[in-house]
């Protein structure tokens, strides 16, 4: 009998499995994907022939290990691929999958949604050529393609230096890396980085290597726009020497990921503000319990803490729902278990300390800037609508929304959330905490109007 | 085209039709990937006018819904191409 | 620190905001206390149908006036909010359906509203977009929607213009009535009127409790969903016989549609749409609509409305206070009415009449 959900099938809900398994369960495994691994360990289609080194560089025995462990699994819990959840209400999971809707009823579920890049729009950002940086990387790694043929790689944080070298391992012409983080910065935040010296030396090697081949490097500069008239020209920075303009026909762009939190959002966990992050997580404690009973959170959806993290942090949160059923626990595991998340916690300050998110870039867009790009919103229309002489100036995000559609699109405000919340703050002149975060409401992601229960008419 | 195959070339290729003309891709692209192998944009904004060509890549932004003749709706970053599909941009 | 003023007006939805407007125009001195934003339950989430047909005799006249401020909203507070008169269809899709079509011609005569009726023939004719199920439908020419969002901030700032004291974020912690005048307390202040208008919405219930008068008031969710933007097709807003469906699309093609009730909750206050309403309410809206079959679903909202017995609001006098008007429990219908509302509420209070009939929607028309 299958009475504990595990959604997401990345990293965290991997391990969680795993540990379920062992102990007897038989968990429901769902991911929108056609096969484990979530996005870091993502699993090409058939037919792809590149070696795990090529795809995963260093990571590669990791991800192969991390197949083999679900390869293992698969007899032994009940996996749905390609299976969206879309709502979440006490104890039913409601699941899309090729049109048809289902309910997985669930006593404890845990949610390892992973997460997405954080962006700053700048003008020009809805062009084609330009993506996300976790997009280009997914481009590279699941389809063997470059988003272009001169890529520019703009934004801060280890993904940045990370997919750059990707591209130009894999034969690409990079016309520039852009890091908004000065180089002082990262200096800085080095003793502290030391703890992570595994990923901190390949975060050197990446940024080495690059240099070794004749990248272009920026650090400390800041975007001004990607120009171009219907496709990528162009990147227009601001450096100290003055501006000047990187050709390309594609840049990818990315400050930090950000969780997808918006099934905990549903199933009622409190939210509690982050500075580091500069947003709200869903509240959670040590082992991955939430205040809500049933509903445990592991991995990048719960807190941005990378691949290795979710994978200890989704073992963790199995054990935890073990003993929410009262089950025999492995007391020395967990405690291997708690003492590698607390070494890694301090890594991942020491992280977002070297790679800041810059708010006061999300600050100054420009007002035409397009800052909806479902709906076409410009930050300007932002700005109108928490000014003094707006209709009532809207102190918080949600009637930001309903005043001037951000972040009501298809995305539902996944890309323009933070940065219009930090324009909003900036032009209330308050903290950003005050001024919230969008309300999430169901699907999570857009489900088709269907007769329940018929196949889509055709 | 702005999209570069880098790897993974020697996969059969698949025929479908791209707002009604013949198009070739890989077995194993998505419909993002097979729309970008054959043409610099996936869809007009409804609002801007402005060409869109996708952004995340891995379903989350919503930009590169596609109409796929028979199928309906599908989000081109995550549908995996079939022979003689029929893809209309919107 | 104490305020004083003619009118102490609890609730910020559209019904408040309106009152606060008309009794700001006519120099009242007013203030309104909202505990959150204005316009953030029913007012604010609601269908946005601004629509006369249908409704029960009793609220017509007050339709029939708020019709006329609906068209002249860009000279009373500066927006349209998004009005459009795209006509309301009113849709059967059985025989007994459209037998109450034809039934409400009398009332809508009565009430000089214009309707015309459709036989199947010429209505799958005039929208070939519609379903087969639809066997009828009822024209009304002079309905049609707006943007509920926009409604309430739009009159507060008028309000606020005229003198109205727009106070948002602000809970009305105690409210009592010493003989002579009202007291309302807040976190920071007391206010003092001789006048309360409890335009609270569901919570409007709990108020005529305080003040002796508990009228059987139930939370009330209306399910809305909302699709990508389509393909502008679908003029008229559409309804359906016995309410299980309405849809409408705007100009930006979102098609916007509900039926049914999420999950109310009050005490906190919290509202959810639920997935089995939502699942059922798109085979409804694809009976109506076929061409939404595979639209995507975007969004899905409700809020909390408060919905009265007899499914028409409480307006009028209490039976227990002098000084205190009610207008609350608008039972899922009240947007369209509430920019009249305000204006009988200040006839009532500065004129101590009315020409609107408020007897059908007495509060004490529920005791025993």
């Amino acid at each position: 009998m299958s009475d504990v959900a595990i959604i997401g099938a990345g990293p965290a809900g991997t391990r969680a499995a795993e540990v379920l398994v062992r102990a007897g369960l038989r968990p429901v495994v769902i991911d929108e994907a056609p096969d484990n691994g979530g996005r870091i360990y993502q699993r090409p289609p058939g037919g792809f022939t590149r070696s795990a080194k090529t795809l995963y560089g260093f990571e590669a025995a990791k991800a192969r290990a991390l197949h083999a462990a679900f390869d293992a699994l698969r007899p032994h819990v009940d996996f749905r691929p390609d299976t969206l959840v879309w709502n979440i209400r006490p104890h039913r999971l409601f699941t899309m999958r090729a049109g048809d809707t289902g309910e997985i009823p669930f006593d404890q579920a845990l949610l390892c949604t992973g997460a997405m890049d954080r962006v700053i729009p700048l003008p020009g950002w809805t062009l084609p050529g330009v993506t996300s940086l976790g997009g280009s990387q997914v481009a590279l790694k699941a389809q063997g393609c470059a988003i272009g043929r001169r890529v520019a790689f703009l934004g801060t944080g280890p993904l940045l230096w990370l997919v750059a070298y990707q591209y130009a391992k894999a034969g690409a012409i990079v016309a520039a890396v852009i890091d908004t983080t000065p180089f002082a910065t990262k200096l800085r935040a080095t003793p502290a980085l030391l703890r992570g010296r595994a990923t901190f030396a390949k975060g050197l090697y990446y940024i080495a290597w690059l240099r070794a081949h004749r990248v272009p490097i920026l650090e400390g500069a800041t975007p001004l726009a990607i120009e171009g008239d219907g496709a990528v020209r162009a990147l227009r920075i601001r450096t100290r020497r003055g501006e000047q303009r990187i050709a390309c026909d594609a840049v990818a762009l990315g400050w930090g990921l950000k969780p997808e939190t918006q099934l905990a959002d549903l199933a009622d966990v409190p939210f509690a503000f982050d500075p580091a992050q500069r947003g709200f997580l869903p509240k959670r404690d040590a082992t991955g319990a939430t205040p809500i009973p049933g509903i445990f959170l592991a991995g990048d959806g719960a807190q941005i803490g990378g691949a290795d993290v979710a994978e200890l942090a989704g073992a963790r949160s199995a054990w935890a729902i073990l003993a929410a059923r009262n089950l025999p626990l492995d007391h020395a595991e967990i405690a291997r278990l708690d003492a590698a998340l607390a070494r890694h916690a301090a890594f991942r300050v020491a992280l977002d300390r070297a790679f800041p998110f810059p708010a006061s870039l999300a600050v100054a867009m420009p007002d035409e800037t397009v800052l909806c790009r479902c709906e076409s919103i410009t930050a300007g229309e932002m700005r109108a609508a928490a000014r003094a002489d707006a209709t009532l100036p809207a102190p918080e995000v949600n009637r930001a929304k309903a005043l001037t559609r951000i972040g009501m699109g298809r995305c539902q405000g996944r890309l323009c959330g933070p940065p219009a919340a930090e324009i909003l703050a900036a032009t209330l002149a308050c903290p950003l905490e005050s001024v919230g975060r969008l309300r999430g409401q169901p699907p999570v992601k857009p489900i088709p109007v269907l007769s329940r229960g018929l196949e889509q008419p055709r | 085209m702005r999209l570069q195959r880098l790897a993974e070339t020697a996969r059969p290729a698949i025929a479908f039709t791209l707002d009604g003309q013949p198009a070739t891709a890989l077995a194993g692209d998505t419909l993002l990937t097979a729309i970008l192998a054959n043409a610099d944009h996936v869809r007009r904004s409804e609002f801007d006018g402005g060409n869109r060509a996708g952004f995340c890549w891995m379903g989350a932004c919503q930009d590169c819904w596609v109409n796929v003749e028979g199928a309906g709706r599908q989000r081109a970053c995550t549908t995996y191409l079939q022979p003689d599909m029929r893809i209309v941009r919107p | 620190m104490t305020v004083h003023a003619d009118v102490l007006i609890v609730g910020g939805g559209g019904a408040g905001c309106s009152a606060a407007l008309h009794l700001a125009l006519r120099g009242a001195r007013c203030v309104l206390l909202e505990r959150g934003l204005v316009g953030g339950q029913a007012s604010g989430v609601n269908y946005g149908g601004v629509r006369q047909q249908g409704r029960h005799p009793a609220e017509l006249p007050i339709a029939r006036r708020a019709r006329e401020l609906w068209g002249r909203l860009p000279a009373l507070i500066g927006t349209d909010c998004e009005f459009e008169v795209t006509g309301h269809l009113k849709l059967a899709r059985n025989p007994a359906e459209e037998a109450e079509l034809i039934a409400y011609r009398d009332v809508a005569t009565a009430h000089d509203l214009p309707l015309r009726m459709i036989g199947r023939n010429a209505i799958h004719e005039a929208y070939p977009w519609l379903g087969s199920a639809v066997v009828a439908g009822s024209f009304a020419p002079d309905d049609g929607a707006a943007n509920p969002r926009l409604l309430a901030p739009a009159l507060a700032r008028a309000a606020r213009a005229a003198g109205a004291d727009i106070r948002e974020s602000t809970a009305a912690t105690a409210l009592a009535h010493d003989g002579a005048r009202f007291t309302v307390e807040t976190a920071g202040e007391s206010f003092h009127a001789p006048v309360l208008l409890n335009v609270a919405g569901f919570w409007g219930g709990e108020i005529a409790a305080a003040f002796g008068e508990p009228v059987p008031v139930s939370p009330l969710s209306p399910n809305m969903l909302v699709t990508e933007p389509m393909p502008y097709v679908i003029e008229p807003n559409l309804g359906v016989v016995g309410g299980n469906v309405y849809l409408r699309q705007i100009r930006r093609g979102n098609v916007i549609f509900g039926g049914g009730r999420g999950e109310s909750d009050p005490g906190r206050p919290a509202a959810r749409p639920l997935p089995d309403v939502s699942l059922a309410s798109m085979n409804l809206a694809l009976e109506l609509v076929p061409h939404l079959a595979g639209a995507q679903v975007i969004r899905s909202w409700t809020g909390i409305d408060g919905e009265m017995p007899d499914h028409i609001p409480v307006i009028g006098p209490s039976r227990t206070t002098p000084g205190l008007l009610h207008a609350f429990g608008f039972s899922g219908h009240g947007f369209q009415l509430a920019p009249a509302i305000g204006a009988i509420l200040s006839e009532l209070v500065l004129d101590g009449r009315t020409d609107v009939p408020l007897e059908p929607f007495r509060i004490d028309r529920f005791a025993a």
